[in-house]
């Protein structure tokens, strides 16, 4: 058994124990901390797969932005979470029935599923040798897939501004700085002027 | 021990994936855990991609992960911006009671 299948082994338990973690965790907060150890896990397994990039985007994107939104959430919705738990066991039969059978049914399609040999393979963007992978991809992305690539950046640009239009509310009591009114305001709005008599009061 | 094939990377990702469906009927009524599990079946489709274009030499797969990986981000923080609101708004995040469309 060589070091390669050793580590294979150890991420891959190590990632499907954290899944399990995550859905069955009674506190949100160690929900998120099991997600992070899972996302880890599975940068070590692209890793092994030779995709490197991807591994350290994994890291970056999901643990470092995705799943500190999580705790960001859960942290601060002061919901009750005990609450919230009940009813787990009433969903558990048909919950994982439908995992057991869906589950059965993808192992049935991997034990069946051969690559026809007589097939001739074609490969759209093969792998060149001596050139690292992050640099392979970024010639294949910023070529062929430049119009995926700008579509991507759409989405994270609708994205954004769709949290931003939802989360941001104004609310009616608070009072704000209006510099442009401030600056705009003259003596003739500012000031009153009363003319007062002498020896008489206001 | 048989050396490490496309095989168990799928079935990997066919565990992760079914840990994912089993945690959205397992937390009905808990958004955030089902938010969650919807990153777990994301992450597995992801191990399929790359498994597929790492065993065929083929980088289109990589693309593609990367993909949806962008569109899982989106996902996550507009899921997470309405429950903000949600939350905002009904003081509690259950689920069940999504059904009644008005606010």
């Amino acid at each position: 058994m060589t070091v390669a299948s050793l580590f294979f082994y150890l991420f891959s338990v190590v990632l499907v124990g954290a899944a399990f973690m995550v859905i069955s965790a009674r506190n949100p907060v160690h929900a998120v901390l099991f997600l992070i150890l899972a996302f880890f896990n599975a940068a070590g397994l692209f890793l092994l797969l030779g995709a490197e990039f991807l591994a350290m985007i994994l890291v970056i994107v999901y643990v470092g932005a995705v799943a500190v939104l999580f705790l960001f959430v859960v942290m601060m919705l002061d919901v009750d979470f005990t609450e919230l738990k009940q009813g787990f066991l009433q969903y558990l039969p048909i919950g994982g029935l439908i995992g057991i059978l869906l589950f059965i049914e993808l192992v049935m399609v991997l034990g069946a599923w051969t690559i026809a040999p007589e097939i001739v393979r074609v490969v759209d963007a093969p792998v060149i040798a001596g050139i690292e992978n992050t640099e392979a991809i970024g010639r294949l992305m910023y070529t062929k897939y430049v119009y995926l690539f700008q579509a991507a950046g759409m989405v994270l640009l609708v994205a954004m501004i769709g949290a931003i239009v939802l989360t941001l509310h104004h609310k009616p009591n608070v009072k704000r700085q209006n510099i442009s009114d401030q600056v705009a305001r003259d003596p003739k709005t500012a000031v009153e002027l009363k003319d007062i008599k002498p020896g008489q009061g206001v | 021990m048989m050396a490490i094939g496309l095989g168990h990377y799928l079935t990997v990702a066919a565990l992760l994936f079914t840990l994912g469906i089993f945690g959205i009927f397992l937390n009905r009524r808990n958004v955030i855990v089902i938010l969650m599990s919807i990153e777990l079946m994301l992450l597995a489709v992801n191990i399929n991609l790359v498994a597929f274009s790492s065993f065929l030499g083929d980088l289109t797969g990589q693309i593609f992960a990367l993909l949806v990986l962008t569109v899982a981000a989106g996902e996550a923080s507009i899921g997470l911006a309405i429950l903000v609101v949600y939350f905002r708004n009904r003081g509690s995040i259950e689920v069940e009671d999504i059904s009644r469309m008005r606010g």
